[in-house]
């Protein structure tokens, strides 16, 4: 259940912004999860849910939730690879969903074999957008 | 719209924290994180909630330091760092395996970011950081989060080493992070803000019990009275 703690900083998030746009009522916001971060989304949206009570500005703002699939671009060889098909075990993928950066630990370039790669697209979980009534 | 929404909650993670030091050192080497280790188990030794945050990714390495083995945080709404002699204790080992973590400067900032977002520290009268070596992104970041935190600088009785010591004091300033005090590990002689060279330190390394008897803690014991913190 850390998936929680990230839904608890999405509502703060979403709710600081919507005084910084001068929003009175959240009516959506775009959850953004990263595929190498695999947060739970029943979890996720079932402790955003909750919180969102606790703020009246977005106790009635839904979550569009969408999934950003991970690439990689090697830094060795340039190499711009996906998730699908990088082998990790069930541990090195807990420890992934943790901290996503751990992946430089657990995964390597298909093709040369490189821990010194870049995570060019889903990481982790962002806010891609706010709807709401000003 | 790309809106990463961990900061947001750091603050709220260290609201119940009471005071935070961060055990800084500059060089590679010069006790920083023996020096912080060491202080938590002090601290917790004294009756004090204490958290101890191990931030040198590259080479974590607190947990040999207390001999911590086999611990994992819970998860529970985020994660609560594991309790080992009284201090919680939160390291990137846990989720290595204790393997080399090869990350760059912005991976770095962005794995600490992660960490501070979904540790619930809880009520704590002192966390004391093991920050990373030197001041890069990672550094500057632990210092824009950790808002208050005060510094203490380790450094040895080398040239080299005073001279970084001084230009990190006079970053500090600029950044009007409050430097708590000095320590001068691996000393010749006592003094004022000297933790004197212990050659039985190794030896007690990995044994908590130990390591709070060599004249090494005794020093550190010493030169944190002087600074109001025991």
């Amino acid at each position: 259940m850390h998936e929680w703690a990230l839904a608890e900083s999405v509502i703060k998030t979403a709710v600081e912004q919507s005084g910084v746009q001068k929003l009175k009522k959240l009516k959506e916001a775009g959850v953004v999860f990263g595929e190498l971060q695999a947060i739970d989304r029943e979890i996720f949206v079932f402790a955003l849910e909750e919180l969102r009570k606790q703020f009246p500005v977005a106790a009635a703002c839904k979550f569009k939730v969408s999934t950003e699939p991970a690439a990689f671009r090697c830094k060795a060889c340039s190499y711009e690879f996906p998730l699908k098909g990088l082998k990790k075990t069930k541990d090195e993928a807990e420890f992934i969903h943790f901290v996503p950066e751990m992946a430089h630990t657990f995964l390597k370039c298909p093709k040369c074999k490189s821990p010194d790669f870049e995570i060019a697209r889903g990481r982790g979980v962002s806010i891609s957008y706010l709807k709401g009534e000003k | 719209m790309n809106i990463d929404p961990r900061p947001s909650v750091i603050g709220e993670r260290l609201s119940r924290v009471k005071r935070v030091i961060a055990v800084t050192g500059w060089k590679g080497g010069i006790g920083k994180s023996v020096t912080a280790s060491t202080l938590a188990l002090l601290l917790a030794k004294k009756g004090y909630k204490i958290g101890l945050f191990d931030l040198d990714f590259a080479g974590a390495s607190d947990h040999l330091i207390l001999g911590a083995k086999g611990l994992f945080p819970k998860e529970e709404k985020g994660l609560e760092p594991p309790v080992y002699e009284g201090v919680k204790f939160m390291s990137v080992v846990f989720f290595s395996e204790n393997k080399a973590v090869p990350l760059r400067g912005a991976n770095v900032s962005d794995a600490i970011i992660e960490l501070l977002a979904i540790t619930q520290w809880g009520e704590l009268d002192f966390l004391v950081l093991d920050m990373p070596p030197g001041i890069n992104d990672a550094a500057l970041d632990v210092m824009r989060f950790a808002r208050g935190a005060q510094v203490l600088a380790v450094t040895i009785p080398s040239v080299l080493a005073h001279d970084v010591l001084d230009r990190s004091l006079e970053l500090y300033k600029k950044l009007k992070v409050p430097v708590l005090g000095i320590v001068e590990n691996m000393a010749a002689k006592p003094g004022p803000r000297s933790v004197r060279r212990d050659p039985a330190l190794e030896r007690a390394l990995g044994r908590p019990a130990a390591l709070l008897k060599t004249r090494f803690a005794s020093d550190l014991s010493a030169v944190m009275r002087r600074l109001h913190v025991i």
